[in-house]
């Protein structure tokens, strides 16, 4: 009996997500992003692909957890091949580093740029572009507006993109299908020695459309994320979701 | 087919281009000088030199004792080959097939081309009185072989046209030189007394031949025509270029889009005949009032795809004024390479597509932003940071080495480093705490020190000791120490 109400209720709950508009990718189960207890916030239990998915870094460190937690989800997407643009002005990734989260750093192509409009358009420009795997872009602000036309051109290439904003003080509401916060946290010493631990962050996924926000403390250690809790991390003063 | 050629010679070619340059020359004794070992040689001496006394391969000190007011040229031997192709580029409205000489001549292969200039005398005298008149002292000569054209323009003194057959009786009276053999074997028989071709032409070969050695016998076969020599004609580089007038002044943006698009196919479709494909064209806009507009695109690889050119093109067209009106369009193709021939649709595999894809989407981004935007980068096989990585241009470069994984490298690295302040219980230790930026940071973990040398082949300076460093809110840093024991 709890069967059938089981399939019952996740066969409405699909037909909501498409009364909703939303749409499953194609292939999506077949690319494993390794994020384990976190793609349960998504709907249908899969990373979106094709859609904007909107990084917050108010600061240099920051933005650096976001460059790792997003190198580490580049990896699983680029598994079969292709190449990724990264688009930013004042780049700061050090290119050799990403090879710690399993991306081979000659299959991105740096656009190092002077101003954001030509960052936009840039990006813009690379999402057309269905052969590529991903896009990421480091913006100071991305508003309202220039989020949709990032989003209708995604919609047709079905590229998916990464946007890391640099300036989140200000924040305006944008059509991107995710909001996260990615911050460091303090390492466990490994095994009680000496020493820094596993790269550890605080999670926070801020806004997910469809899905339901949650915030998780994971730890990247040899060539996976690894939930460090299992429920909903609580232990944190958890800042304001926006 | 009777084969004939024709020889024409420049005997002072490279002072009469200088000539033709720069007119105050005209009359004064004139030479080229070269470098050969460390003294300066005499390489090309015009008439008025050779007349007092001044010959090629002269040290040019001596040349100037001769005579102090010599007009001297230096280091422009290397002009003369240049000139030579360019004037036989020129000879190709005679006949298709024309070769460079050695030595200051052209050999045209003239076969079935004269009578249209009205017989092989007026050919002759038209190409000569040409050259002449654009100022290069030229004589030429015409004949069965190429040999005896070559003796004949150099060293004729009766007619420059040797009826078929008679190519010997007219060699006879010439000195051994004009059978293209070499110094050592020509002064060797004027030695002997062998002072004109006809003393010692009829002479057994096997006697000839112990005197003169075989290179020589094989050039006095090719003379008589008794062996093939070797002829290898200047190609003419392609030009791509296509023109489109307008039958009347166009000043609007899809005008200009439209004359884009027909000249874009045209010259598309001319270099997809060769397999080639463009990298670099170049779009001229001739205006009413006289201006002529230039715009120019660049692709990162050969490509011959109209749309992919055209959108190029696109992004520049605000910059193309039309003011009163543009009558005419031209479009060349600057730079031109082989095209990769690209896989047939039936064949094509997502990658190569993609690659090919992604290329175009550079080449926009190149075209609006700059070819300087685009980095990718490679391991190089180095330790220090700066270092350890390269910038390549191309996309598809393979990895030639592994990226190294064994050491944790930081996600942001600083392009230049800059100093902090820390406090460190021993000097050798991590530090307890730092200063960047007028912010304090508690350092709680730390690893280290990895110390990275300096490559001394490379650039003086100390050594760096790493240490990874964690603090109270787990943000992690990597400083370095610089120059410590």
């Amino acid at each position: 009996m709890a069967i059938v109400k089981k399939e019952i209720i996740s066969k409405l709950q699909e037909q909501i997500l498409n009364l909703q508009g939303f749409k499953r990718e194609r292939n999506a189960d077949a690319i494993d992003f390794g994020l384990g207890i976190i793609s349960t916030a998504f709907p249908g239990n899969v990373f979106p692909l094709a859609a904007l998915h909107e990084f917050l870094a108010t600061n240099l460190e920051d933005a650096a957890a976001s460059g790792g937690f997003i190198s580490a989800l580049l990896s699983a997407l680029m598994k079969k091949g292709g190449l990724c643009l990264w688009i930013s002005t004042q780049r700061k990734i050090f290119p050799a580093s990403l090879i710690t989260f399993g991306l081979s750093p000659e299959r991105i192509i740096f656009i190092d740029l002077q101003s954001e409009r030509d960052v936009l358009w840039a990006s813009e420009e690379a999402l057309k572009c269905e052969s590529l795997a991903a896009v990421v872009t480091e913006l100071d602000e991305i508003s309202f507006a220039q989020s949709r036309r990032l989003q209708l051109v995604i919609e047709k290439s079905r590229v998916t993109a990464f946007v890391i904003r640099k300036n989140a003080e200000k924040l305006s509401s944008t059509l991107a299908a995710s909001r996260w916060r990615i911050s460091a946290m303090p390492s466990a010493a490994i095994d009680g020695l000496p020493g820094l631990g596993f790269a550890r962050w605080h999670v926070e996924l801020l806004k997910v459309k469809n899905g339901i926000p949650g915030n998780w403390m994971i730890e990247y250690a040899s060539g996976a994320f690894r939930p460090v809790t299992q429920v909903p991390f609580d232990g944190l003063k958890i800042r304001r979701a926006v | 087919m009777q084969k004939r050629y024709m020889s024409i010679w420049f005997s002072t070619l490279l002072t009469d281009w200088i000539r033709i340059k720069c007119p105050r020359l005209k009359d004064l004794p004139l030479v080229f000088s070269d470098k050969a070992g460390n003294r300066m040689v005499i390489t090309a001496a015009s008439k008025e030199a050779t007349l007092l006394g001044i010959h090629l391969g002269m040290p040019l000190a001596d040349a100037r004792a001769i005579a102090p007011d010599l007009e001297v040229i230096e280091n422009q031997c290397h002009k003369s080959k240049k000139l030579l192709e360019a004037l036989g580029r020129w000879c190709i409205r005679y006949t298709p097939l024309v070769a460079v000489e050695e030595d200051q001549g052209l050999i045209l292969d003239i076969s079935g081309c004269s009578h249209l200039w009205g017989g092989e005398s007026a050919y002759l005298r038209e190409i000569v009185n040409r050259l002449r008149g654009l100022g290069y002292a030229a004589r030429a000569a015409i004949s069965d072989t190429m040999g005896t054209s070559w003796a004949i323009s150099r060293y004729g003194k009766v007619s420059p046209i040797i009826k078929s057959g008679e190519e010997l009786t007219a060699l006879l009276p010439l000195p051994p030189m004009a059978l293209r053999i070499s110094i050592i074997a020509s002064q060797k028989l004027i030695k002997l007394g062998l002072k004109t071709i006809g003393s010692f032409i009829s002479m057994p070969r096997s006697v000839l031949r112990r005197r003169i050695g075989e290179d020589s016998m094989e050039r006095i076969e090719q003379v008589l025509g008794q062996k093939e020599d070797y002829f290898s004609p200047i190609t003419i580089p392609e030009v791509y270029s296509e023109r489109l007038a307008s039958m009347e002044p166009i000043r609007t943006r899809k005008g200009i889009e439209i004359a884009i698009e027909k000249l874009l196919s045209n010259l598309c479709a001319s270099l997809q005949r060769d397999g080639m494909g463009i990298r670099s064209a170049l779009l001229q806009s001739y205006r009413i009032d006289g201006r002529v507009i230039k715009t120019q695109i660049g692709t990162n690889s050969p490509s011959i795809n109209t749309s992919h050119l055209f959108k190029l093109f696109s992004l520049q067209i605000d910059n193309i004024e039309p003011k009163m009106g543009i009558e005419l369009f031209t479009m060349d193709a600057v730079r031109f390479d082989q095209l990769d021939p690209g896989q047939e649709a039936l064949w094509m595999t997502e990658k190569s597509m993609g690659n090919q894809k992604v290329i175009e989407l550079l080449d926009r981004l190149a075209g609006k932003l700059g070819a300087q935007v685009i980095q990718r980068y490679l391991p190089q096989p180095h330790h220090w940071p700066e270092r350890s990585i390269k910038k390549v241009d191309s996309i598809t470069e393979p990895l030639s080495l592994p990226w190294r994984t064994d050491r944790l490298r930081p996600v942001q690295l600083l392009k230049v480093p800059e100093p902090v302040q820390v406090t460190a219980p021993i000097p050798d230790y991590p530090p307890m705490l730092f200063r960047y930026q007028g912010v304090t940071h508690q350092v709680k973990k730390a690893d280290g020190p990895e110390r990275i040398e300096r490559e001394w082949w490379l650039e003086k300076g100390e050594h760096r000791d790493y240490y990874q460093l964690e603090d109270a809110d787990g943000k992690r840093y990597w400083l370095f120490r610089s120059g410590a024991l």
